[in-house]
């Protein structure tokens, strides 16, 4: 294959995907509130992992970032459906979600809802399907 | 947590916890852990038998889904205590036995699973009051027979006896499921007690007949009853030990179960009499008959326990017609029909268990299972001998075993059914005891066989006489105990009588006083007609079985093209060369036809919808106002659209495409919808950068050649499918027929704690959608994974193709 110049592109990438997981970060905590959540988020997070293999080849990734995705979006699942059936653990219907106020230490009172491991679960499946499915189209020969 | 309910789960945890921890387990090991399962359950179970004895039931239930009145409710009784017993005791047995005859080298630990998968299902099966989940453990019981049938699922032997079996039991299963809604449907509930105890609402219902017979054909696929008995022979294919567990002890007998179950709700209805015992002897003769020309022991067998289960299953018929009656000191000794049908379902557990793993016992020492190439044995097999001599002689209802006592009360109902004058009896009674009386000679002349062939005569040249040994203690331990039972309830029949049958006796009979039901069981009853009827069977049996060879030619006359396998393989390869041919008629490889398809039925459908209903709305300004940059969105729009047509490579056409996402998602930011927005943004990044890495494999764009009246087809298609779309736009705006339900979700911070309408629909409101949705995600991506790593490489022959 032509080696191809890519400098700009590499040295952008660098600095770029710092940006834009922050933003799938912000965003699927965000989701709360305001737009945002774990499909977003977790689309966005993706894209920027399928950024970085793009621009570097697969191998450095692999080697930088030993994931199996297919083990991500396998967890994904799993914490969806968990928080599912963890619902039934406390006598309340299947999938019921609740929240509350809490007062954490350094960080003030929070919210936190169960909805945000449900959220998780979404967005690692979506991270884990993206990158499964681009790396296994991108890697057929 | 309750005993019954830890007993159902226990199975199944074990089962994960094995497939997780296997490599940790040396294989030595986890046949003797998985062994300490149904061991100790089994001793739980026997606990129950006092409590079960002296009448008492056990009931629990725990909520599952209410609102569709589905609970996990269990349910101890005499007749799931016996069933439940059988289960964990034989299971123990054939996991002991599977211990020493699983080489090592198989992948035991997916046998043990599946085999702790299908104990933990039957034991739902027994254990369930609700219909629902009866069902659901049924099925679950065809799904792990199907695992261990193709256990061995290189050869293709084990591959089609597995799918015959699953396509035959779940069949059954379906048109079960479906008697079990019109049950509920009449009866308003899924507890099998509160529709006992309301039988007279159902009876007289229209739906009453349809459902007796849809239950009776899941009885009947699984119980190999005629003609579905034709997978049982083939699900051979499983390793010994599967077929001494599910196809002789517990799985076939579920049939039996459900029948035994159902008949205080159907018992007493002619249909009911004639289907189970016209069905249960033709399948006795039929299963016995063709057992006598089977040449592999394996096979014998299955034909005998197909015969062996239509004797129990015409016993249950008979015992039925006691509920037509009603209650009087004349009715109850038809009881006594169900009473030896009970015995003999324990008997045959017994003896056939035994036979089982003495067959096991002499493939896996001489390697084969052929009689045309045994005999012999005896002298080098001693004990393996007497198993298969006191397992035979009680199948063939000699004495001094338990299937003489079944078999002379079996003798008894059939005589006693004959003289009645219900149910057009009087006509064809006769013919009961003629038919059991025959299927009892070929009974007798393949028990004959077994063992003669393999064990008397000489040993076949092609056997090598100094490699013959007994099997090791081991294997034998199993087979002995359950021989040691068939002798032991010879003896002391009534233990059995008082402590299993007697409380399942009530069960079935909740009307009847149960002390009356049961019977003393005496081996000797003086010279009866019984006694004699066993006595022409010995000697026409040995005089049939001397002479086999002169008119075993009567097999042949049996037409080849009309048998049952033949009926049953035509209509899968028919049906798989029709499906194949109409398929590949419309599914030609064609994007563009697809595309006609997908959308000339999207436009009948919808377009049709508005014309029918008349729902078409044309007020195109309801007052709100278009802004400049709105209309210059609409125009790049309208240009990308016409430039996308005109596109003359590919690349530019992606670039376009993307151009109208991104301006479909300004129109998102402008009507203030910044979730869509961003969803959209993302989407079509990923999207378009997918297309990017598919570009390689796409072929060049080439201009299309094709008809005029083609392309203007496609053309009408295209503005069809605009217009509709653009109908469907302007009727919702200015939709009214039903209020807006937007306004609830206004309140979703009190109502699930979160400011972001969308996200709480995700999340909570509508979260059982987002989490199929994850998990259809998931699948389809695993599914594409698969499609591109795991294909064939070209003029690769590795992957079979399915027959």
């Amino acid at each position: 294959m032509r080696k191809v110049n890519d400098v700009i592109l590499r040295t952008v990438v660098k600095g770029v995907v710092l940006i834009i997981l922050t933003l799938g970060v912000y965003l699927f905590f965000s989701g709360h509130n305001a737009p945002g959540g774990g499909f977003i988020g977790g689309l966005v997070l993706g894209s920027a992992i399928v950024l970085l293999y793009i621009t570097y080849d697969i191998e450095t990734i692999q080697r930088k970032m030993p994931f199996d995705f297919k083990k991500v979006a396998a967890l994904g699942v799993l914490l969806a459906t968990g928080t599912a059936i963890g619902s039934l653990y406390f006598d309340v219907p299947f999938l019921s979600q609740t929240d509350g106020y809490f007062n954490i230490p350094f960080l003030g009172e929070k919210h936190l809802t169960t909805v945000t491991i449900f959220e998780a679960g979404v967005a690692l499946t979506v991270i884990g399907t993206l990158v499964t499915i681009i790396l296994s189209i991108s890697e057929d020969d | 947590m309750s005993t019954e309910f830890a007993i159902i789960l226990c199975p199944f945890l074990v089962a994960a916890l094995i497939l997780i921890f296997h490599r940790r387990l040396s294989k030595n090991v986890i046949g003797w852990v998985v062994f300490f399962i149904p061991l100790s359950l089994f001793i739980i179970l026997t606990t129950f038998i006092p409590r079960i004895s002296s009448g008492e039931t056990f009931s629990n239930t725990y909520e599952w889904i209410p609102s569709l009145n589905i609970n996990f409710t269990t349910y101890i009784d005499g007749l799931s205590l016996i069933f439940s017993l059988l289960i964990t005791g034989i299971g123990a047995l054939v996991v002991f036995y599977s211990i020493f005859y699983l080489s090592k080298k198989e992948s035991l630990h997916h046998f043990y699973c599946y085999l702790l998968l299908f104990m933990g299902a039957m034991l739902g099966v027994v254990f369930s009051d609700n219909l629902m989940v009866l069902y659901a453990f049924w099925e679950l019981t065809s799904v792990s027979s199907f695992l261990l049938i193709a256990f061995w699922h290189h050869r293709k032997a084990s591959r089609a006896g597995a799918r015959k079996s699953m396509t035959i039991t779940v069949s059954g299963g379906i048109a079960m499921l479906a008697g079990f809604l019109m049950i509920y449907t009449m009866s308003g509930t899924m507890s099998i007690r509160e529709i006992l105890a309301n039988v007279d609402l159902i009876s007289e219902h229209t739906l009453f007949i349809p459902s007796l017979v849809l239950v009776l054909l899941g009885a009947f696929t699984k119980s190999a009853q005629f003609p579905f008995h034709i997978w049982l022979p083939d699900a051979m294919e499983a390793p010994t030990p599967v077929s001494a567990y599910l196809h002789s002890a517990t799985m076939v007998k579920a049939g039996i179960y459900l029948v035994a179950r159902f008949t205080p709700i159907f018992g007493g209805e002619m249909i009911w009499f004639w289907a189970i015992t016209g069905i249960g002897l033709i399948t006795l003769f039929w299963g016995s008959f063709n057992a006598v020309r089977q040449t592999d022991l394996k096979a014998i067998l299955a034909f005998s326990t197909v015969s062996q289960l239509g004797l129990i299953m015409s016993l249950l018929g008979i015992g039925s017609v006691a509920l037509n009656f009603g209650y009087s000191t004349e009715s109850i000794i038809y009881t006594q029909a169900t009473f030896a049908a009970i015995f003999h379902l324990i008997n045959h557990s017994t003896f056939k268990g035994a036979l089982f793993m003495m067959v096991g016992i002499v493939d896996h020492e001489v390697g084969t299972r052929d009689i045309r190439r045994l005999g012999g044995l005896m002298s080098f097999m001693p004990v393996t001998f007497t198993i298969a001599l006191i397992g035979s002689f009680s199948m063939a209802g000699l004495p001094p075993f338990n299937g003489f006592l079944s078999k002379e009360m079996f003798f008894t109902a059939v005589l006693r059914i004959s003289t009645l004058d219900i149910f057009s009896l009087d006509s064809l009674g006769v013919l009961i005891p003629v038919v059991a009386w025959v299927a009892s000679v070929f009974t007798f002349i393949y028990c004959l066989i077994i063992v003669g062939r393999t064990f008397t005569g000489k040993v076949k040249p092609d056997i090598k006489e100094r490699e013959l040994h007994e099997a090791p203690f081991g294997m034998l331990v199993s087979p002995l105990i359950l021989v040691g039972l068939v002798i032991l309830i010879f003896f002391f029949p009534n233990i059995v009588g008082n402590y299993l049958i007697k409380p399942a006796m009530a069960s079935i009979y909740p009307a009847f006083p149960v002390d009356e039901m049961t019977p003393r069981i005496y081996a000797w009853h003086g010279f009866n007609p019984e006694l004699w009827m066993t006595i022409g069977v010995v000697i026409l049996g040995i005089i049939l079985y001397k002479f086999l060879k002169y008119w075993s030619r009567i097999y042949n006359w049996i037409p080849q093209g009309l048998t049952l396998n033949r009926l049953y393989e035509g209509f899968f390869t028919k049906s798989e060369d029709i499906s194949g041919n109409l398929t590949n008629r419309y599914m030609n490889g064609n994007l563009t036809n697809y595309f006609v398809y997908i959308y000339v039925i999207f436009v009948a459908i919808v377009a049709g919808y508005f014309i029918t209903s008349d729902a078409f709305a044309w007020n195109l300004f309801s007052g709100s106002k278009i802004d400049h940059y709105e209309l210059i969105l609409v125009f790049v729009m309208m240009f990308c659209a016409i430039a996308l047509i005109t596109a003359k490579s590919r690349i530019s056409a992606v670039l376009i495409n993307g151009v109208l996402g991104y301006s479909v998602a300004f129109f998102f930011v402008s009507f203030r919808a910044p979730d869509l927005a961003l969803t959209q943004l993302v989407v079509e990044s990923v999207t378009t950068a997918l297309f990017l890495i598919c570009f390689k494999f796409l072929p060049e764009i080439k201009r299309e050649h094709s008809t005029k009246r083609w392309k203007i087809t496609k053309g009408a298609i295209s503005i069809f499918v605009g217009a509709t779309v653009t109908i469907v736009g302007l009727a919702v705006i200015n939709y009214e027929k039903f209020a807006s339900i937007s306004t609830y979700f206004e309140d979703s911070y009190n109502l699930a704690g979160g400011k972001n309408i969308v996200n709480t629909i995700l999340g909570d409101f509508r979260a059982f959608d987002t989490m199929l949705e994850v998990v259809v995600l998931f699948i389809a991506g695993l599914g594409i994974y698969a499609l591109i790593k795991l294909k064939a490489v070209k003029g690769d022959k590795t992957i079979e193709k399915s027959e």
